[in-house]
């Protein structure tokens, strides 16, 4: 149906333009974009399958580099970069998030903000995270295998990760109340309920 | 961008700081002869990088690992120099003409290869249109407030694009539709 495919288009490009606008920072070399943002509203607003698929497509585009004809940075040398792991899981997070709001037949604003945070916090970090490890030592990181418990090798990912948080569960608040005032204004467009 | 796969993969099996200063090296060369405007846009690309390489160094001092993470950080740097340089000289039609190769067997999972085109194009043409109707709307907040718009600005644009988005719909149901 023609109403999918434009509404996948329209959230990949929202979700292009929140990546393009600079990110703010919280702390010293700590960056808060607002990407993940418009990866919660694919879930949240079009469901498991679009806006999983919406979020593919946004990273494709990032691949092909169409960020950096609105003046953002792209291309393939994100995917060799510390962040690769969370750009892969966008697809994956838009995917559970979206599950998460149609399952759960709930208030919508409330659902939204669960569905925002699992899918859009715990999921994505489940990926993200043991490739910025991998990504950043993965030397130091064997070596210190050797003679340390397991669990301190996602220390300095983890710490990172920490710092994340608060800026998400923000993000998750706005998703809440921004599906939940589409859910009032444009009911019909609120695929993830339809 | 199979040459791109080849010279990452190997890039992440040096392991010494030697080696892989001559592959970064070897890598900077490739912008480098293109031109000196062109080698500092690529340079410019770096940018993001920074946090990174300010926590790795620290990670590295502090564990007492200098040549751990001059590895670390030479790796990094030239395989998104390398990745950068392939996004730079290839045309947008031309990446979208590989990827068109690269989705011909997904037809057979019902992935239209014209959809496919179809929806980039829509994005890309999309990004402007949004772009423009969020300054509209952010001009029309600071003449009623004194305020920053800020995130306000978010749902009316997105209520704004989701027209847009039905519109459009509508229009390539008419035109024969997008199958």
């Amino acid at each position: 149906m023609e109403k999918n495919l434009t509404h996948i288009a329209l959230f990949a490009a929202f979700t292009l333009v929140l990546f393009v606008l600079p990110s703010a920072m919280l702390t010293v070399g700590v960056p808060i974009s607002a990407t993940s943002l418009g990866i919660m509203l694919c879930g949240t607003i079009l469901g498991s399958v679009r806006g999983g698929l919406a979020a593919l497509l946004f990273v494709v585009l990032v691949a092909l580099g169409v960020p950096a004809m609105f003046g953002g940075s792209g291309g393939l040398g994100l995917f060799a970069g510390p962040r690769a792991g969370f750009l892969l899981g966008f697809p994956v997070a838009a995917f559970v998030t979206g599950l998460i709001m149609e399952k759960w037949k709930g208030p919508t604003g409330p659902v939204a903000f669960v569905a925002a945070a699992v899918g859009g916090i715990l999921v994505l970090y489940a990926i993200g995270i043991p490739v910025m490890a991998a990504m950043l030592s993965a030397e130091s990181l064997t070596k210190m295998f050797d003679g340390l418990p397991a669990y301190r090798n996602l220390s300095l990912p983890l710490a990172l990760s920490a710092l994340f948080i608060p800026g998400d569960l923000i993000k998750c608040v706005l998703v809440a109340l921004i599906t939940r005032t589409i859910a009032q204004m444009r009911p019909g467009a609120l695929l993830s309920r339809a | 961008m199979g040459m791109l796969a080849i010279w990452t993969a190997l890039l992440f099996n040096l392991n010494t700081p030697a080696t892989l200063a001559l592959a970064a090296l070897s890598t900077a060369a490739l912008p480098l002869s293109c031109g000196l405007p062109f080698a500092l846009i690529s340079a410019r690309l770096l940018r993001p990088l920074w946090p990174f390489v300010v926590i790795v160094t620290l990670w590295h001092l502090l564990t007492d690992d200098p040549a751990g993470g001059a590895t670390v950080l030479l790796r990094l740097t030239a395989a998104v120099t390398a990745a950068n340089f392939v996004t730079m000289t290839t045309r947008l039609s031309d990446m979208l003409a590989v990827l068109t190769t690269l989705a011909r067997p997904m037809s057979t999972l019902g992935l239209n290869p014209r959809t496919l085109a179809l929806s980039v194009a829509l994005v890309i043409r999309f990004v402007p249109v949004m772009l423009t109707r969020t300054d509209q709307i952010a001009a029309a907040f600071r003449a009623r407030s004194a305020r920053r718009p800020g995130w306000r600005v978010l749902v009316p644009a997105l209520l704004a694009a989701l027209d847009d988005a039905t519109q459009v719909a509508e229009a390539l149901r008419a035109r024969g539709g997008s199958g």
